[in-house]
């Protein structure tokens, strides 16, 4: 067991990977979340084995990871929202090829160059397989440093489990922001070696392509995929209920953005509104079930993001019209206060009731 | 109770160091804490600041809309921070970086020569320490032990010439605290 | 009787998909020859690109990776910065190259990244039907210049093996083509210096540079497109060792 220690975010992703094992580092410099790449240009050069290399594009630096985890590395790239759209070619060949690996997106306000104030707007891009073709990655959204260090861990086992790209979601402030962890000790990495290329030793050669031409042979490929990702759905959904027993309103929202709602929850039970939180930590796959659960005693929902609304997308889907959704969005990088919110869903639960 | 202070000064008065060694001492006597720095454009141009949240339950928003305590290094910070204070909070102010006083009438002003005080304990460098242990002092959010432990973890546990400064200035911050 | 002359082992015993006259098939040839006299099979990877040799994983007996457009570079440093001990090579046109991925090509020369590029060039966008390369001549005609390539209007043909000699970090390149048997042999002895280099060192990239027909796409007969590479295609590419500062003397 390590010691407590205060640190921000973006350090704490860098050091949490290198305890999973994350031996390969390849990045581009993008606020909010330089003080990643600064982490791991000191730390990994000072691990034995450790490689980091400060890339000339976010493209190249996806490509470098693509790269190391074809050749057996634990490999990560880091990046905000832009850059992650530059990313998107090398996460759909990394989904493609079946090969490991961790993203993360520390998001910023957007659409375009956007500001570098904490947002959710990459919501979308990243649950709904941001890049071309069929697939989708794994999306694990923290929303305090402690989970941040775990999630990092657990998104290097799952990336092996399942052979594929994970994305970690945070936004701005939870790069910048410090709070007290304790990083775990992760188990040693498992994986089956298979796919690795080392060259053919005494073997037979091996190849990883993704260009399969004939398309029977390319839909067989893609219903591979599906299943993979069925099974994730099965067994890998992860949430948070927050004092859902007794509510009657629920907040759904993940991230910094359900940090805010638990205050705002707070404010709301001292003034007698019985309101609980479910907050998705994997974004993809999403909690649909226990949504669904959740409404069978419960008829209001509130999606609160720092979004227009995408989640809310999933959050309909999931429901399919049970319940009475509302939704309040902060776009572009504002943070709105839990006294805020409390107000919002105040008012919203008074009219609700008329 | 959740209690939220904005520490704010240019690049270089330590404002970041301040803030951190206070929530640093906070983690250590087992609270709740977070700690949010200014960052990227907003610090181009020299200022500086941070906030700290200490608490007895989870901390929801890092960010401080109405903070309790503001800790202010300079004119600057003190016009753009004033407003923000919560009725009836209290207000550090460092005296010798800033010639005007708080125009908020319903908080408390601690003015704090910092310059003056450095100068006598022969310090020069240590007014953000000095700060620090009135602001300890005043609020009484966490032990002088603590922040005293905290400074010297930032400093790897090296208890040289540069330590015995920095516990100087940090005590004759405290004692001005005792003494007004 | 003695016999001269075999399929290499590390040469798949597979027909080649490529048109009548292409230079990739000699390529490849050569490449598993000096394969397989460096006895490197074993540890050797591959990184194949998006274009005509996009399976050419169907024809090596060595391990392959397949690069997005232009990624190619990117993706053998991430390779051999990871198993530094393995002989990397990327087998990339001019559009991958010196297009699309000319981030990737010019960075990795620069941090004197330790593989070897094979870089074929041919004027000219095989795969996709014949469309403008970077490296297509002035007043050559593809399907995106049917007046022919406007210096103006196109830009001019880059020559990417004299830019990349400029950065430090490179070691060894140089141009070489398939249109002849004298020329055929310079180019393995080329491939078989380059590999050695990087077998011998830890830092370094080589390069080498291959003039390849086209005959599809340059709309010629095979012989008049190996006559049109000697006649014209050269005057703009001319041959030979544009960088080395490697102590291995030519590979004999």
């Amino acid at each position: 067991m390590h010691k407590k220690v205060l640190m921000s975010g973006n350090h704490v992703i860098g050091e949490a990977a290198i305890l999973a094992g994350c031996r390969f580092y390849a990045g581009y410099p993008i606020t909010p979340q330089n003080e990643l790449a600064e982490y791991m240009a000191e730390h990994m050069r000072k691990t034995p084995g450790g490689i980091f290399i400060q890339a000339e594009s976010e493209i190249a630096a996806i490509n470098m990871v693509l790269g190391a985890a074809a050749a057996g590395a634990r490999a990560m790239t880091s990046s905000s929202s832009p850059g992650i759209s530059l990313k998107q070619e090398g996460i759909s060949f990394l989904a493609c090829d079946e090969l490991p690996a961790v993203i993360v997106n520390i998001m910023r306000g957007g659409p375009g160059l956007g500001n570098i104030a904490p947002s959710q707007g990459d919501y979308f891009q990243a649950t709904k397989g941001g890049g071309h073709g069929d697939y989708r990655t794994p999306v694990l959204a923290p929303a305090h440093i402690q989970e941040l260090a775990d999630l990092t861990m657990d998104a290097f086992d799952l990336a092996d489990r399942y052979r594929t790209p994970v994305v970690i979601l945070a936004d701005g402030m939870m790069g910048q922001m410090m709070e007290p962890v304790i990083f775990k000790t992760p188990p040693p990495r498992q994986y089956d070696e298979s796919y690795v290329l080392k060259g053919k030793e005494m073997g037979k050669s091996r190849f990883i392509r993704g260009l399969i031409l004939d398309a029977i042979r390319m839909e067989e490929h893609n219903w591979k995929l599906y299943r993979k990702y069925q099974v994730m759905a099965q067994k890998e959904v992860r949430y948070e209920a927050h004092l859902i027993e007794d509510a009657e309103i629920v907040i759904v929202a993940y991230g910094t953005a359900a940090r805010i709602a638990k205050g705002a929850i707070k404010r709301l039970r001292e003034e007698g509104y019985a309101v609980g939180l479910l907050r998705p930590i994997t974004l993809w796959p999403f909690p649909e079930k226990e949504l669904r659960e959740i409404a069978k005693k419960v008829n209001s929902f509130i999606v609160f993001e720092m979004s227009t609304g995408q989640m809310l997308e999933d959050v309909k889907l999931a429901l399919e019209g049970r319940a009475h959704i509302d939704f309040y969005g902060r776009p572009g990088g504002v943070i709105p206060t839990p006294a805020e919110l409390a107000k919002v869903i105040a008012y919203k639960a008074r009219r609700n009731e008329r | 109770m959740i209690t939220k202070t904005i520490f704010a000064g240019f690049g270089g008065q330590g404002v970041l160091m301040m803030g951190y060694t206070f929530a640093q001492a906070a983690m250590m006597e087992g609270y709740h804490v977070t700690y949010l720095p200014s960052y990227g454009a907003e610090v181009r141009g020299g200022a500086a600041n941070c906030t700290v949240a200490v608490g007895d339950e989870e901390i929801a928003s890092p960010i401080a809309s109405e903070p309790e305590y503001l800790v202010i290094m300079n004119k600057p910070s003190l016009l753009t921070f004033q407003n923000r204070v919560t009725h009836g909070g209290v207000i550090f102010l460092n005296t010798s970086l800033a010639d005007i006083k708080p125009t908020r009438k319903d908080v408390t002003v601690h003015e704090i020569p910092l310059a003056e005080i450095a100068e006598t304990i022969g310090v020069p460098r240590g007014q953000n320490l000095i700060m620090l242990g009135a602001f300890v002092r005043k609020t009484s959010l966490v032990s002088p032990q603590s922040c005293l432990k905290s400074i010297e973890e930032r400093m790897k546990g090296k208890r040289g010439a540069a330590w015995e400064s920095n516990r100087r200035a940090f005590m004759a911050g405290y004692e001005w605290g005792q003494s007004k | 009787m003695k016999k001269v002359y075999s399929r290499p082992k590390s040469l798949k015993p597979t027909k080649f998909h490529y048109c009548p006259g292409c230079g990739h098939s000699t390529v490849h040839r050569l490449i598993c020859e000096v394969i397989d006299e460096l006895s490197i099979a074993d540890r050797t990877i591959g990184v194949c690109p998006a274009g005509c040799a996009v399976i050419a994983y169907n024809y090596f007996d060595v391990d392959m990776i397949e690069a997005a457009h232009g990624r190619g570079c990117a993706v053998a440093t991430g390779i051999k910065r990871v198993l530094p001990d393995r002989v990397i090579f990327t087998y990339q046109g001019d559009g991958d190259l010196a297009a699309i991925g000319t981030a990737e090509t010019l960075h990795a020369a620069n941090r004197g990244e330790n593989f070897t590029i094979i870089f074929i060039n041919n004027a000219v966008y095989g795969m996709t039907g014949g469309q403008m390369a970077p490296t297509t001549l002035t007043g050559q005609f593809s399907t995106t210049t049917p007046f022919g390539r406007s210096e103006k209007l196109d830009g001019y043909p880059i020559r990417v093996s004299e830019l990349l000699a400029q950065l430090p970090g490179t070691v060894y390149i140089e141009r070489c083509a398939v249109n002849s048997p004298l020329n055929i042999n310079r180019t393995k002895k080329a491939l078989k210096k380059a590999f050695l280099y990087q077998m011998d060192n830890d830092f370094g990239l080589t390069m080498i540079e291959i003039l390849s027909q086209c005959p599809t796409n340059w709309k010629m007969s095979p012989p008049d497109a190996c006559r049109w590479m000697e006649e014209v295609m050269m005057k703009e590419y001319p041959l030979g060792i544009i960088k080395d500062v490697t102590a291995i003397k030519g590979a004999e």
